[in-house]
């Protein structure tokens, strides 16, 4: 592991994500007030998507992991980005 | 290792004695016996209920249970053969026991977690038990939960989700368990590709345990929310989609699909090398086809929807993701054979079940090539084809997969050896029950026999008759089968450390393995099937 358990991340740091991350909650509610049609799902996923990969990078220390194991995970998010568009195969042509 | 010295995992003392040594130990070769035994309790029951079903069906309208008892029969026999053998089948109870053996490691990287993942398996199980004898009755919606059916019904359906939901948790801890063990307990010198391949097969598994299983997780959540709370995610009288249930469902069901049959594929590929004393044929291909069925099969849950009212788009698309998953399967298949060609075959009973396998999987996949094509799909959806070509799939896969590995590896885990003719016999008498049973199935399928069907037309009768008699001999030989086991493990003559000439790493070291496996780790720069 990269980190060996020695990374500290700067309390400064941790209280900017933790307040862009509930910026991101409270834009995915105004949001929702807007009538976005078939974009509403998409743009509710890619605030998530941005979420949890703020959540992953800084809370989860991915950042600071080995090569290896960032690529591992952004494989997880890419396999997610996949399914969700395979799914919108049959609902955006239904 | 010194003989003097060795003391085997059983035989060990450890902190705890009686039952307690067992339940409360950490040690990957005693939670596979845990599992072991579990399964098959678990096993035995399920196939008594799927022998009820074939004495009802055995003539047309009510033989021996009423159509409510019935439907809710179908349903347990599903959900304990699937949630509770199948899944967990071979990747918890050989996947345990032998991985780290075949990885030249000391045990799984977390041994506690490991514990853990089978008091969840257990919990789980008790509860989907619990949920067939509770007041309001079995669950009636087959394993598959379809909304919006299971909305509304009266059964236990919220018990038994929340049976799926604790069994699917204790899969995903053996999954990122499984993985981390691969990355970071291998013998020194030992690359990926020096690994054997059933533990690349646990590998691939283990990722789809870790990515899919959450999927099933948090839709059994939201059905449960549903139930309770009139929120109206599937349901359409509020609001919800019935269709959106079944992507949700079958995102995870159907590769875990493969989390049953890729660890099947990783126990042939190491029965038939050494059963054939012969280099396996494409190592890499093998190794990476189990990666590729792993990735592909997430991309092809489409095609269980083909009647549900998917789009057209959606539906060649997922008829075309299907077919190319068939490739990495096929290669396996011609690697086998391969393998086999020019060997010193010697036809002990796990070669004769491998072989089994082969023919059984090779139906299974073929009639899966016209259940992936849309055209032919919509005219044997949800009939009797379904459920032969499911089975010839799962029980000849996995099911006989199952009954290799045990007769493979039995002398490694109990250091006793089985009594071979009685074995074959039993493997064969399966073999002929098991086609007796289900290949029926396909013809009255096309010609109209629906599945979970309680009545039919009597001119199927003839084949539900066959059914049921291949039942009665597959039970049968099952039963054959466990008592020569038994009275292998009870009786039978001491084995060798390396009964069948293997060339991986468990056939090493004694048998039964002593607690830590290995005196010093070995040290692994080869080939793990090098015979010559």
């Amino acid at each position: 592991m990269a980190n060996n358990g020695s990374h500290i991340t700067e309390y400064r740091v941790l209280a900017k994500i933790l307040l862009i991350l509930m910026f991101c909650t409270f834009l995915t509610i105004s949001v929702t007030s807007f009538h976005l049609g078939a974009l509403t799902v998409t743009v509710a996923l890619l605030i998530a998507g941005f979420k949890s990969f703020l959540v992953l990078s800084y809370f989860m220390h991915l950042k600071y992991e080995s090569l290896l194991l960032r690529i591992l995970v952004s494989m997880v998010f890419v396999l997610f980005i996949v399914i969700v568009l395979i799914t919108f195969i049959d609902y955006s042509f239904r | 290792m010194n003989n003097t010295e060795y003391i085997s995992f059983m035989d060990h003392q450890g902190k705890y004695k009686g039952i307690f040594a067992w339940i409360f130990s950490t040690d990957h070769k005693r939670i596979a016996f845990l599992y072991m035994y579990a399964i098959a309790t678990f096993f035995l029951v399920g196939a008594i209920l799927g022998l009820l079903m074939r004495f009802e069906l055995i003539a047309p309208g009510e033989t021996i249970m009423k159509p409510q008892t019935y439907n809710g029969l179908f349903t347990v026999h599903g959900i304990i053969m699937i949630f509770m053998v199948v899944i967990p089948g071979l990747s918890a109870v050989f996947g345990n026991f032998f991985l780290p053996l075949h990885i030249g490691a000391k045990d799984v990287a977390f041994p506690k977690l490991n514990l853990f993942s089978w008091y969840l398996f257990m919990f789980g199980s008790i509860l989907a038990i619990a949920s067939q004898l509770l007041k309001s009755g079995p669950p009636d919606t087959g394993w598959t939960f379809y909304a919006p059916y299971s909305t509304t019904t009266g059964t236990n359906v919220i018990t038994a989700t929340t049976a799926a939901f604790i069994l699917g948790f204790s899969s995903i801890l053996t999954g990122l368990n499984f993985i981390v063990t691969v990355h970071q307990m291998r013998a020194p010198g030992m690359k990926f590709f020096n690994m054997p391949l059933f533990p690349w097969s646990i590998y691939a598994t283990a990722w789809i345990q870790l990515l899919a299983t959450p999927v099933v997780g948090i839709t059994l959540v939201m059905l449960i929310a549903e139930r309770l709370f009139g929120i109206g995610f599937f349901n359409p009288d509020l609001g919800g989609d019935p269709v959106l249930f079944q992507h949700l469902f079958w995102i995870y069901s159907h590769p875990a699909v493969y989390i049953m049959i890729l660890p099947a594929m990783g126990v042939i590929t190491e029965i038939i090398p050494t059963f054939c004393q012969k280099r396996v044929y494409g190592y890499k291909a093998i190794a990476m086809s189990s990666l590729a069925i792993a990735g592909v099969g997430f991309l092809v849950w489409g095609h269980h929807m083909y009647t549900s009212g998917m789009s057209n788009q959606a539906r060649w698309f997922f008829s075309l993701l299907t077919f190319i998953v068939a490739v990495p399967s096929a290669i396996k298949v011609f690697n086998w054979i391969s393998t086999m060609y020019k060997g010193s075959i010697d036809m002990k009973p796990p070669f004769v079940f491998a072989l089994a396998f082969i023919f059984l999987f090779m139906i299974g996949g073929l009639t899966g090539l016209i259940l992936g094509s849309v055209a032919t799909d919509i005219q044997v959806h949800d009939t009797s084809f379904i459920v032969a070509h499911f089975h010839y799939i799962i029980f000849g896969g996995m099911g006989f997969a199952f009954f290799a590995a045990i007769h493979y590896w039995l002398p490694k885990m109990y250091g006793k050896m089985y009594n071979f003719k009685r074995a074959n016999i039993a493997a064969i008498s399966l073999f002929i029950g098991f086609n007796l049973l289900y290949f029926p199935q396909f013809i009255i399928g096309i010609q109209g026999m629906p599945r979970r069907y309680f009545d039919y037309l009597p001119r199927f009768q003839w084949a539900q008759v066959i059914s049921t008699i291949g039942g009665v001999i597959l039970v049968s030989a099952i039963i054959l089968m466990i008592y020569n086991l038994v009275m292998g493990v009870r009786k039978g003559a001491k084995a060798p450390a390396n009964p069948w000439h293997g060339s991986t790493l468990e056939w090493t070291i004694p048998s039964p393995p002593s607690l830590e496996n290995f005196d010093e780790a070995p040290f692994v720069k080869e080939n793990p099937y090098d015979y010559n």
